[in-house]
């Protein structure tokens, strides 16, 4: 069974919900309840732009043991194309062929297993383009 | 508001410390910082402590360590901000005499590390375990990326980032209570095993064990215990977004400029005014970025002054006289009351071989997760 932790993201990780304010226009993702830029309370929902520029990133060669056996691998820093930024795992790609200012693209994938079932954890990653 | 300072410090060796509990390092600390100062009682005591949870399965901090003082029932409160849970400590402190609550105060900080939990998986606890730790991204890789941007956008070099480890190395060479007390070289540090590119082992603190306390006393009761009182002349804190990705600018750290110029306004003075200072340096990169918020170097020129020598013992601005988190050790909740020790040990003229120059007045910044939280302290000698 899914812990209920895990399902409340879901439509963040497997579908990228954002939140948009009514007011000022700024984008959260996740969704927030209170905008940090205009304190106004509504929001729309929308869904993420899958593509976008790598700002930054790091080759992961010692991760928690959750990860250990996953090493090395890229992770980066993405701002999608309405301006969204996010953290991303970078897949399908040799970690030296990795550099900033890449263009990249989000794609569903595992990322972890969860409890001692191993059960499968799901979200995005980001693949050159 | 009353005036506030440092009159007693004490705190354990930091490094791995097996045969030594939670509860005993930090006692241990407490009572050399009650010697130290000569006071008659203590009206309540603060402890910084990030995740003893996680660390060793104990929670309920305040209650354990004046327990084992034998200081029941006086009041104590365990704080936690991440890595800059020791300097939360000490502001509660501070703010506790300052508002004429108390007349006496302990803060204090502590971490048992060495124990055999997963210290990435607890560390990272300090990020957005949803949407950072979640996807795979470790302390040091966060950082890694705030310096491959760092060196990106200023063209700071991999030598610069390791010229912070090697003076690091070098002051806290001349600290009897530093984990590592052995010299690195350049070429040490450049060839270390690879952590999170660009990231070595030897741009990183290590995990230790370790205690920190300081008493705090308001100035008008100081003078009955000391007649050297260091003043506590700024204290502040600021907040940043607990993501990095979340920030307009990744090479830049808002929690520190804003703690910086709260705290300079305090204490009525300039960044120049500052003779030394202990910066959270849980990374070389760190380091670097932090000197450049506190406004002692342009933007982007953090990384030139080291390699100058500018932040050296003997430099324009000493960094982190006490051989800092990198080589002192970071006992995450006891770091930033050790920084305290610091500034007192500097402005009292105890610092022995690593004294600095003409010490008068001495900056503590204190920071958790990527940057989230920072905890600035300003102390003068009077
Ligand atoms: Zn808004």
């Amino acid at each position: 069974m899914i812990s209920p932790r895990y399902a409340r993201e879901i439509p963040q990780r497997y579908r990228l919900e954002a939140g948009r304010c009514t007011v000022c226009n700024a984008i959260y993702f996740p969704p927030r309840l209170i905008c940090p830029n205009c304190k106004s309370k509504s929001f729309e929902e929308i869904k993420l732009n899958e593509e976008g520029t790598l700002l930054t990133f790091t080759i992961i060669r010692v991760g928690s043991e959750k990860f250990s056996k996953e090493v090395p691998y890229a992770v980066g820093i993405i701002e999608l194309k309405d301006g969204v930024r996010l953290t991303a795992q970078l897949a399908d790609c040799a970690v030296d062929k990795v550099e900033i200012g890449a263009k990249v693209k989000l794609v569903f994938r595992k990322i972890q297993e969860e409890g001692k079932w191993g059960l499968h954890c799901y979200g995005y990653k980001a693949i050159l383009i | 508001m009353k005036d506030v300072a440092v009159i007693g410090i004490g705190m354990t060796k930091f490094g791995e410390l097996w045969n030594q509990s939670l509860r005993d390092i930090f006692v241990e600390a407490a009572l050399k910082a009650i010697e130290n100062s000569k006071v008659d009682h203590i009206d309540s005591i603060y402890v910084g402590t990030m995740s003893s949870g996680l660390f060793v399965g104990q929670e309920h901090i305040g209650a354990v360590m004046t327990d084992y003082l034998g200081m029941n029932p006086i009041p104590a409160t365990r704080v936690e901000s991440a890595c800059a849970s020791g300097g939360a400590a000490f502001r509660q402190a501070y703010l506790e005499i300052a508002s004429g609550q108390s007349e006496i105060v302990l803060a204090g900080g502590v971490e048992k590390m060495t124990d055999g939990a997963d210290v990435t998986e607890s560390l990272a606890t300090a990020a957005d375990q949803e949407y950072e730790v979640y996807n795979g991204v470790t302390f040091p890789g966060l950082y890694a990326m705030i310096a491959r941007a760092h060196m990106h956008q200023f063209g700071t070099t991999r030598e610069q980032l390791a010229a912070v480890a090697v003076k690091n190395h070098k002051n806290g060479s001349m600290n009897p209570n530093a984990q590592f007390r052995s010299q690195v070289s350049l070429e040490q540090v450049m060839k270390s095993t690879m952590v999170a590119d660009p990231l070595r082992l030897l741009d990183c603190s290590p995990v230790s064990d370790g205690a920190a306390a300081v008493i705090l006393c308001s100035m008008d009761a100081a003078k009955k215990f000391t007649n050297n009182p260091i003043k506590v002349i700024a204290s502040a804190q600021a907040s940043d977004t607990i993501t990095l990705h979340s920030r307009e600018s990744l090479t830049t750290l808002k929690a520190v400029s804003a703690a910086a110029v709260k705290a300079y306004k305090q204490a009525g003075i300039k960044p120049a005014d500052i003779n030394f200072a202990e910066a959270h340096d849980c990374f070389t990169i760190a380091e670097i970025v932090i000197t450049e918020e506190l406004g002692f170097f342009e933007k982007g020129k953090g990384g030139a002054a080291v390699e100058q020598g500018l932040t050296s013992l003997n430099g324009k601005i000493p960094i982190n006289s006490s051989g800092g988190l990198k080589s002192k050790g970071h006992p995450v909740g006891a770091t930033g009351i050790a920084q305290i020790i610091e500034l007192y040990e500097q402005l009292t003229g105890k610092a022995g071989d690593r004294q600095v120059n003409n010490a008068r007045i001495g900056l503590a910044q204190n920071m958790g997760g990527s940057g989230a939280s920072c905890i600035i302290h300003i102390l003068e000698a009077i």
